[in-house]
């Protein structure tokens, strides 16, 4: 080989330096060519060699499901790299390669890190302890209950959680103690005093699985995840009847206008954003909606800088450019057809009389037809109206009536054959009215009834039936945006210029700062471009503006652009909710395998908001009055009443599930009514009634309700999600809290809560927790298991970005002691089983659930009106939780973990409504993968485990697929099966995956989109193109929502909230004020908690590659503005501080960032180089300690129509978005 | 006329996301190792910012590349050998740790061991890697000013800032930024090689690699201050000097860069490039700064030129490597569309990894006045409106001359006005083509090749 010198040497030096060097040949003066010396580059060639390459992914916290290629040398990980095989997107379409970002690169850092958990390690006080105790009663289970009973052992070992103390032990004795304490609870306590917290589980289903088949084996309780990190968009459920169900990100390639409306895509969908980028090369117009100069707004044509929750305002002046100019100026035929198909528009509303004017009611239903015949039909209370042109009133079909229900079968669908529902009373009504409209943009004040609110006149065309006035949805939106037509009375906004009335452009930009021009722009843009691409207008959002108190609103607000344009369901078109959604696309399967659905049924499924809310005693400092939030039109009489009553009442009603749920065990009761001789769920009821039962959340301080075991895997719930993190640490581990809330005076307790003066401490007897790092929750932990990590087993990832599925394999075994989640819970369940044969036994147990979304529960609450319990009495399933008997042989928990149970051939799996039958599938599993002595198929290991899910589901096989179509097609009498056609040999199984790498997944009826014929996914294209109905009341998407709760909270109709003003709500300081209380100026921030760059949620955080990419320990970002205030230089030591906690971290000074708002990236943990505060003494906190929970009551809605439980689809979220801190400059000397 | 093969690299910063994936997978990859902690072989850059190591881009205090003398030549700015020599125990224009950082890590092993009874919950402090001791506060990263962290202090530290006329101020209003991806430029006329006095750097002849021989380096470390882009390294455990390798051992198996085949932007394109090595000296010597992008441009060979491919031949480049050269999605970046453009060509070292621009918002003054930006021609008339400005690329990529920036930007908005027309099933917008002296199908050639983008495409 040769090599060049090319050289710039005086040409008489070049030419005696080539002289003098042998073998050296110069072709002029300025190069030499050289032979050989190449030796070194072996070096480097050594290093790049390897023995195997091996496929993998990352199992949690990120919605990415990118494919890895994990490289091992020596039986060491070395590094990952991406996998660049995904099945092709088409000629005409950018690949899903490589799909990847920096922290998951990163990732192989942790196996051989120095945060690595290596053994199991237990708190040594607590150890003492038990082995004293063991000593003395031999007895494992009573050894534990010697401890926990004993005050002063219990609260010695509580109070040493997070000061250290963590000792080594042996898998054997950690194992021996987790079981004997989850026994004993189970024995004394009940079975739902203990509860499994994992989160997301589509990025490593069997990880999770695993954990949540023990706990529901053993009766605990699974909390959620969606809704407790505020990523739940609940306008969602309200709008759709559907959890989330978005486009993949290959789809924004197809649309023709884009807005990242909060939602920094590079930064959080990483592997995702080059389609965005790309798009635009098609000339797709983007825009960025944002309060700060973002990573995304480099990419957007234009940049609406919005002042932080602002947005709803924005987005309902965007809406009132298009009703105006598009709907009732251009009449546009494409919007309006949409209109009158997919959304409640065209639907009858009744308007009630109030002050002289009307105000908007309920929706007018067959039932109200007291001479029609459809007053007859079946479920007529759900089955809303519409006004045909030739009929007058008419049921078009497809609503709620005809979901279940046997005259409904055949006609559930949107195809409406010869009706024409007219949009707008005007077309056959005769009169108009005035209607009052609530509104909350106005200042609050302390003395306020209701926070920032007023009453706005509008006006409607209307029509008589019988004696009712009524409507169309369609005509109170025109009114709710102000839309004025010819002839009505009210008052309406003079022009867009118009900042007095609600909705225009002039009215948005008081609020948000966009101009009002660029606004309307925006707008008509938005729509112009759904008109020329039929519906190809797209808004991708996300925690920017999801993660407010009042984010549904804001969403709704979004939504209602989206469906206005018609672009929900259309490729290229719709909403695009990115935070915290995932998929598990082979749904049906999963649920069956990861909530022991096999075995027993009901699972126990907890809403984690309202969980965390009482178990933390946030209550006992929070007290909202839920009046503050009300319409000024309510008819509901709050007063007196807390948002903790409200998370009371819905639970007492069933409307949310309630774990712990009685203030006695469920076994116990069990046991009452059997030694009575009645039947447990009568007696239930009746000791209630009686007086002698409560719910626990009636009475959380009570030690009989404490949840007594907390488990965490996959999680880091005290460095993270924590929202009131400093009172996690008092109430719930027992141990320090910068805290300062007071609590509440008498006169602003919760009334339906017991308030006890010793508030519990301590509360739960055991914290176990399975991790590969070191965290603030393990470091709380009594037990702390060394977890595998992704690369050292085997499991199955997908998600809502892409449509693959794909595994995890293994490229070495668990390095030291750790193991699986798998093995870990499934030792566990062996050991708990040997203990339950002297301790439990079998037992009766009986499981209270809430009334359920996509059953018949939907019909409990006809019109929404909310049932006065003490009128109509306790009716399990009706005002109050169902109750569900079931047997659980805890002497048969490990058989039962290991083998497959029979109710999926026997009762059927059910997902959103639609039954699946497996049993082809149980056979063939069984001669795949084994069978136990019972008979039925082994799932022994996580691959096992992993088939059953594959084999369950639509998605991933396509019999089911088909299958279940034909029992939708049953039911909506429409064609659908052929969406799955072609796909019925199709079985993906995790050996398929393991050779192959990710496999495209079938379209099916368990989700609402298509792949058919290679497409790409977006949400509603079923609904959409095959005229299959919306789970909402009318079947149609909705802009009304006519429950009680709604109608009063105002938000009956997509409405602009600002963010909660806590100055008026807690006598917090203003944005903007500023201070000195003696330790230098402050100042009062907007206190924002966006994504991590450097880390995802807590992990990666503490990884060596992002500190050194990212500042290397906690950082707040503030304006130079803000900075000046408080005189603080780029890298300062500052500390923020409010009534929750205290966070110490350093500035990081930038003007890409808005004066008034601080931005502390979500979870970087307070275990990397956070120093000892000023303000309170202890360790800083993590960005959740300036946070608390803020109970929204609308989310807690339940038993009417899409407002209907399911596990993380509807609950309280965890919003942390409306908060103020103070922050100021703190001595320049740290100490740790 | 010596024809000789280059592996190059272009990079679209239009695509660019900033998110340092190339950056992980690569320092993985080479430099996890001791010694190696503080080299970033490829980094990413926030700009406008200081860059790594900080100020790298001011050679009146590196000295970095090379000098053009009154007579015409090129001399190292360092100076020439002689000069080299006679410091060469003593060399002053190194950067200091302070440029790069002090390389830390953490007590993780404290949070674990933490003892009974600890009066705090647990924490892991920063200490440095060099000496062990503990940092109390960490101040300064090899990415400190990520997303303009530092406001005020960015613009400081940018030294182009300094040498364009629009003033840039530290305001939301303004702000601007975007990132610049870098690796080493495998230039046709490196600097590091002309000043190493062992004679250890070297240039492969088959693709034009710069490798250190880690076996010759004597640690003298006058390539560290030579490179004007500051992307050799001192290995403080081994004594030697590494750089980027281009993957080579990669490469030879008919795979891309790590940093290439790991950009989730994928913003990174690989190919050939064949050149006329007898004319490399007089190119990087023109007189005229501004004139070196067009002589660069002109020693690059269009590999389907006849003339090309038999010399080619002659210079013993095989087939395969002809037809890759044709194939080359670089070639057609580079001179075919001229959207891609050399990174500080006015550093004389003719260097090989190209950059297309980024477009960027318009700014607030534009969007608030609420002109009609409904006309899609938007995208073409309001280059001078964007939030980058045009002088600040031009300085980066064209020695301070906006034309061919400007022509790039142009291209690439072209072409969105074209497509978008061809996506929603609009007659055809040959105004938008003509206006950038293309035809409708070549933009559509270059739209498959900037968005769709496949694999094979790329490398």
């Amino acid at each position: 080989m040769t090599d060049t010198q090319p050289d710039a040497l005086p040409e008489s030096v070049a030419r005696l330096g080539a002289f003098l060097r042998p073998s050296a040949k110069a072709v002029n003066t300025r190069q030499i060519f050289l032979e050989g010396g190449r030796g070194a580059d072996q070096f480097y060639r050594q290093r790049w060699s390897h023995d195997k390459v091996v496929r993998s992914t990352h199992g949690v916290n990120c919605t990415g499901s990118c494919s890895w290629n994990v490289f091992v040398k020596d039986g060491i990980i070395t590094w990952e790299t991406q996998n660049v095989d995904y099945p092709t997107t088409g000629p005409d379409l950018p690949e899903y390669e490589p799909r990847g970002c920096p922290r998951g690169a990163a990732f192989s850092w942790y196996t051989y890190s120095p945060t690595r958990i290596r053994y199991p390690y237990i708190r040594g006080r607590l150890l003492d302890f038990y082995r004293e105790a063991k000593k003395k009663v031999g007895d494992p289970v009573l050894a534990w209950k010697e401890v926990v009973e004993d005050p002063v052992k219990s609260r010695e070992y509580k109070r040493s959680r997070g000061k250290g103390g963590l000792v080594r032990a042996t898998w054997d004795e950690a194992m021996e103690i987790a079981a004997a304490a989850h026994v004993y609870t189970t024995k004394r306590y009940g079975p739902d005093r203990m509860a499994g917290f994992s989160v997301i589980p589509a990025m490593s289903m069997i990880s999770y699985g695993a954990g949540s088949r023990f706990y529901e084996l053993m009766g605990g309780t699974m909390l959620s995840f969606y809704d407790w990190y505020a990523d739940l968009p609940m306008a969602s459920p309200q709008v759709f009847g559907d959890q989330t169900d978005v486009p993949e990100s290959g789809d924004w390639f197809n649309a023709g206008y884009l807005i990242m409306w909060g939602s920094n895509i590079p930064q959080t969908r990483t592997p995702d954003a080059h389609f965005m980028a790309e798009a635009r090369y098609r000339g797709q117009k983007v825009v960025a909606v944002s309060p700060d100069y973002a990573d995304n707004t480099k990419f957007a044509d234009e940049w609406l800088r919005v002042a932080p929750g602002t947005d709803g305002a924005l987005a309902q002046a965007m809406g009132h450019v298009i009703l105006k100019e598009f709907h009732v100026g251009r009449q546009e035929p494409y919007f309006l057809d949409y209109m009158k198909k997919f959304t409640d528009s065209p639907f009858l509303v009744t308007l009630k009389e109030k002050d002289g004017a009307y105000v908007p009611g309920k929706f007018l239903t067959a039932a109200d037809l007291a001479d029609s015949d459809l007053a007859n039909t079946e479920n007529a209370s759900f089955r809303p109206l519409v006004w045909d042109a030739g009929k007058g009133i008419t049921d078009p079909g497809g609503t709620l009536a005809d979901h279940f229900g046997s005259e409904g079968e055949g006609k559930w669908n949107l195809t409406m054959e010869n009706i024409d529902p007219l949009l707008s009373a005007s077309d056959f009504g005769t009169e108009s009215a005035e209607i009052l409209l609530p509104r909350f943009d106005l200042p609050a004040s302390v003395d306020q009834k209701t926070l920032g609110a007023g009453v706005m006149s509008r006006g409607v065309p209307a029509a008589r039936v019988g004696s009712v006035l009524v409507t169309t949805v369609y005509d109170l939106l025109l009114a709710q945006y102000g839309v004025e037509r010819p002839g009505l009375p009210g008052q309406w906004p003079t022009g867009y210029d118009d900042a007095e009335s609600p909705g225009t452009p002039a009215w948005q930009s008081q609020f948000t700062g966009v101009p009002p021009a660029a606004a309307e722009r925006i707008g008509r843009e938005f729509a112009q471009n759904a008109v020329d691409s039929q519906g190809r207008s797209m808004i991708v959002m996300g925690a920017g503006t999801n993660h407010y108190y009042h984010s549904d609103t804001i969403y709704r607000t979004f939504l209602a652009l989206t469906t206005m344009c018609g672009t929900q369901g259309v490729n290229g078109g719709g909403w695009a909710h990115y935070v915290g959604q995932e998929k598990v696309r082979p749904i049906t399967g999963w649920a069956q395998y990861a909530f022991a659905l096999d075995w027993i049924r009901p699972p126990r499924q907890m809403i984690s908001a309202g969980f965390w809310y009482l178990l933390t005693d946030q209550w006992r400092y929070d007290g909202t009055p839920a009046e503050k939030l009300l319409s000024p039109l309510a008819e509901l009489d709050w007063s007196g009443k807390s948002t903790a009553d409200t998370l009371v009442e819905s639970m007492k009603r069933g409307w949310m599930p309630s774990y712990p749920t009685f203030s006695r065990s469920t076994l116990l009761l069990a046991q009452e009514a059997r030694e009575a001789g009645v039947d447990p769920a009568k007696w239930i009821v009746k000791q209630l009634e009686e007086g002698k039962l409560s719910f626990a959340c009636e009475d959380p301080d009570n030690p009989e309700n404490f949840p007594r075991i907390l488990a965490s895997w996959r999680t880091n719930l005290l460095g993270s999600s924590a929202k009131g993190a400093e009172f996690f640490y008092r109430h719930l581990v027992g141990s320090d809290s910068a805290a300062t809330a007071k609590e509440l005076p008498e006169d602003q307790r919760p009334e339906s809560i017991v308030w006890r003066d010793a508030a519990g401490t301590g509360k739960v007897d055991l914290l176990m927790t399975a991790d590969f790092r070191n965290t603030s929750t393990t470091l709380y932990s009594d037990i702390v298991l060394p977890a595998a990590t992704w690369y050292e087993k085997d499991d199955l990832s997908t998600t809502d970005m892409h449509p693959f599925i794909h595994a995890f394999d293994a490229a070495i075994d668990p390095p030291w002691e750790t193991r699986t989640d798998f093995a870990i819970f499934q030792d566990l369940a062996a050991r708990v089983t040997e203990l339950a044969k002297t301790h439990l036994g079998m037992q009766t147990d009986v499981i209270p659930t809430p009334l359920n979304h996509d059953t018949p529960d939907e019909y409990a609450t006809p019109h929404g009106i909310v049932p006065d319990v003490a009128e109509v009495g306790l009716i399990p399933g009706k005002t109050m939780p169902k109750l569900v008997v079931a047997e659980r042989d805890y002497t048969k928990l490990i058989d039962r973990f290991n083998s497959m149970g029979p109710l999926p051939e026997k009762a059927g799996m059910v997902t959103k409504g639609i039954s699946f039958d497996p049993s082809p599938e149980v056979e063939q599993l069984r001669k795949m993968n084994g069978m136990a002595d019972t008979g039925r198929p082994l799932l022994d290991t996580a691959e096992k485990a992993c088939d059953m899910v594959l084999y369950f589901s639509g998605a991933t096989n396509g019999r089911l697929a088909t299958t279940g179509f034909e029992t939708l097609e049953k039911r909506t009498g429409t064609p659908l099966s052929d969406l799955s056609a072609g796909d019925e040999e199709k079985r993906i199984s995790i050996h398929q995956l393991h050779s192959k790498g990710a496999q495209g997944v079938i379209t099916t009826p368990e989700w609402s989109g298509s792949e058919h014929g290679g497409r790409r996914y977006s949400a509603f294209v079923q609904n959409i193109e095959r005229g299959r109905p919306f789970h909402t009341l009318t079947g149609r998407q909705h802009f009304y929502l006519d429950h009680d709760w709604m109608r009063d909270i105002g938000e009956a109709m997509p409405i602009f909230r600002p963010p909660l003003d806590l100055q008026v709500l807690y006598g917090e300081a203003a944005p903007g004020d500023t201070g000195n209380t003696g330790d230098g100026v402050h100042v009062a921030v907007r206190y924002l908690t966006p994504h991590h760059k450097w880390a995802i949620h807590s992990q990666y955080f503490d990884n060596l590659h992002m500190l050194t990419l990212g500042r290397g320990g906690q950082t707040v970002w503030m304006s130079p503005q803000d900075a000046e205030i408080i005189g603080v230089a780029d890298n300062d030591w500052i500390e923020a501080w409010n009534r929750n906690g205290v966070v110490v971290a350093r500035a990081v000074v930038s003007h890409r960032m808005p004066q008034g708002t601080v931005y502390m990236y979500h979870a970087q943990e307070r275990t990397m180089g956070t120093p000892i505060t000023e303000t309170s003494g202890k360790r800083g906190g993590i960005h959740n300690s300036l946070t608390r929970i803020l109970i929204k009551p609308s989310h807690l809605i339940g038993g009417y129509a899409q407002h209907s439980y399911a596990f993380n689809y509807v609950g309280a979220t965890g919003n942390q978005r409306d908060e103020v801190t103070l922050i100021r400059k703190r001595s320049q000397e740290v100490s740790y | 006329m010596r024809v000789m093969a280059q592996i190059g690299m272009v990079m679209n910063l239009d695509k660019c996301i900033g998110c340092h994936t190339c950056s992980v997978t690569c320092k993985q990859t080479w430099t996890n190792r001791s010694g190696t902690e503080y080299m970033w072989f490829n980094n990413v850059e926030t700009r406008p910012g200081g860059g790594y190591p900080q100020g790298w881009e001011d050679q009146d205090r590196w000295k970095g590349g090379w000098k053009r003398t009154a007579s015409g030549r090129l001399v190292p700015k360092s100076g020439g050998r002689l000069q080299s020599l006679a410091h060469i125990f003593a060399n002053p224009r190194l950067p200091e740790l302070s440029e790069y950082y002090e390389p830390w890590t953490y007590e993780y092993d404290k949070l674990l061991s933490a003892p009974r009874d600890s009066q705090h919950f647990p924490v892991a402090r920063p200490i440095s890697q060099i000496t062990g001791q503990p940092i109390d506060t960490v101040s300064w990263g090899p990415n400190w000013d990520d997303d303009l962290g530092g406001g005020e202090d960015v613009l400081k530290a940018d030294p182009i800032l300094d040498s364009i006329s629009t003033k840039v101020k530290a305001e939301i209003e303004q702000s601007f930024m975007f990132y610049l991806p870098r690796i080493c430029e495998h230039c046709l006329n490196p600097t590091c090689m002309a000043a190493c006095p062992s004679g250890a750097i070297y240039k492969r002849m088959e693709d034009g690699i710069v490798l250190v021989d880690q076996d010759r380096c004597r640690g003298w470390r006058m390539c560290v201050s030579a490179c004007p882009y500051k992307k050799v390294y001192f290995n403080h455990q081994t004594g030697k000097a590494e750089k980027c390798t281009l993957c080579y051992p990669r490469l030879e198996a008919g795979q891309p860069t790590v940093c290439s085949e790991t950009c989730v932007g994928r913003l990174r394109y690989l190919g050939i490039m064949l050149y006329d090595a007898d004319r490399v000296a007089q190119a990087a010597a023109v007189k005229d700064e501004k004139d070196l992008y067009q002589a660069q441009l002109d020693i690059l060979l269009d590999p389907h030129d006849p003339a090309v491919v038999e010399a080619a031949k002659a210079s013993g480049i095989s087939d395969e490597w002809l037809t890759a050269a044709q194939e080359s999605p670089l070639y057609a970046l580079i001179k075919e569309y001229k959207l891609a453009l050399p990174l500080h060509p006015e550093y004389r070292t003719l260097p090989m990894v190209w950059y297309v621009p980024p477009l960027s918002p318009i700014v607030d003054a534009v969007t608030a006045s609420g002109v009609d930006a409904e006309d899609h021609r938007i995208l073409l008339t309001t280059l001078s409106h964007m939030r980058i400005p045009m002088e600040y690329l031009a300085q980066l990529f064209s020695a301070g001359d906006t034309a061919p920036v400007e022509l790039s930007l142009r291209k690439l908005a072209a072409m969105r006005s074209y497509m978008r027309n061809v996506n929603l099933g609009m007659e055809e917008n040959t105004e938008a083509a003509t206006a950038v002296g293309m035809s409708g199908e070549e933009l559509m050639k270059m739209y498959r090749l900037l968005a769709i983008a496949k694999y094979d495409d790329r490398y």
